[in-house]
């Protein structure tokens, strides 16, 4: 079997992974596009660099997200929004509980699983801050270990853990501003 | 209190929830962590809002690859194949 031939056999298959990612990372489905494309080559250049056994789709999103920091990211005018607001840990499960106690019958927390759309998590994850955003997309999207995650983007374990960890509270807090959130924020104010 | 023996409490269960549901726990953190789960609905209570929102953000992030995309890969592999047979000679 030609070379070509076997290498889209496996590395076809994560395409909707690298493709969902990287409509996140970019925020433009036709940068998400090349981006996907240039991946893709520049893994079948490498390919015989591969070691056979190996976590493949580690191996093609380590591609992925340098790829996108040395072409993409460069090339962004906007500065990074450094200064995001941290709250605490558990918060938008703290913020139904509130909205739970305050009466409005049915429990806030079905409220927000029955209501909650696949736009309203993609746009959540969209507005955190890029390196929250792809230790997000790469821990709870994509189900990497941290270990997998420090060698995707090459930085310590620690960093990876805060990261996730930081990323995961600014989501919570991006999904408490959701349009579902504050419906229920609305219909519990009493007399408003 | 509190040696290695001892059990942990509702502050280092919520401490350690999201590593716990990472599964990135020591096998024996997870199992302490998972018995203080099996006797205590305030904490098992957290973690199943927080299970149940990470299955939800992980789904909620699946988006259909266009025809149009897949073609254009393929396509650009047998090219690159060719120029490397090419310079091949």
């Amino acid at each position: 079997m030609a070379e070509r031939a076997v290498f889209a056999d496996l590395a076809m298959q994560h395409m909707p992974a690298l493709y969902t990612t990287a409509l996140r990372i970019t925020r433009n489905p036709a940068d998400a596009e090349d981006l996907v494309q240039e991946t893709f080559l520049k893994a079948f250049r490498a390919f015989d660099r591969f070691e056979e056994g190996t976590n493949l789709k580690a191996w093609l999103y380590k591609i992925l997200t340098n790829t996108f920091i040395n072409s993409y990211r460069a090339a962004k005018r906007r500065p990074e929004k450094a200064d995001v607001e941290d709250v605490e840990d558990l918060y938008l499960y703290h913020r139904l509980d509130d909205l739970q106690t305050a009466g409005t019958g049915r429990s806030a927390e079905d409220e927000f699983f029955d209501h909650i759309t696949d736009d309203d998590v993609k746009q959540a994850i969209e507005s955190l801050p890029e390196v929250f955003r792809i230790a997000v997309l790469l821990a709870d999207v994509e189900g990497f270990s941290y270990k997998e995650i420090a060698e995707i983007t090459e930085v310590p374990i620690g960093t990876v853990m805060s990261r996730i960890h930081r990323g995961r509270r600014a989501l919570q807090k991006a999904l408490a501003g959701s349009t579902v959130v504050q419906g229920l924020v609305g219909s519990a104010e009493p007399g408003h | 209190m509190g040696t290695g023996e001892s059990d942990v409490d509702c502050n280092e269960t919520l401490y350690r929830l999201y590593t716990y549901l990472d599964g990135e726990l020591t096998e024996e953190r997870r199992h302490k962590i998972q018995r203080h789960l099996d006797e205590c609905e305030t904490c098992l209570d957290a973690f199943d809002f927080e299970a149940d929102l990470r299955m939800v953000i992980a789904q909620g992030c699946k988006d259909h690859v266009p025809y149009a995309l897949r073609q254009r890969v393929l396509e650009a592999l047998i090219v690159e194949e060719q120029k490397q047979q090419f310079t091949k000679g």
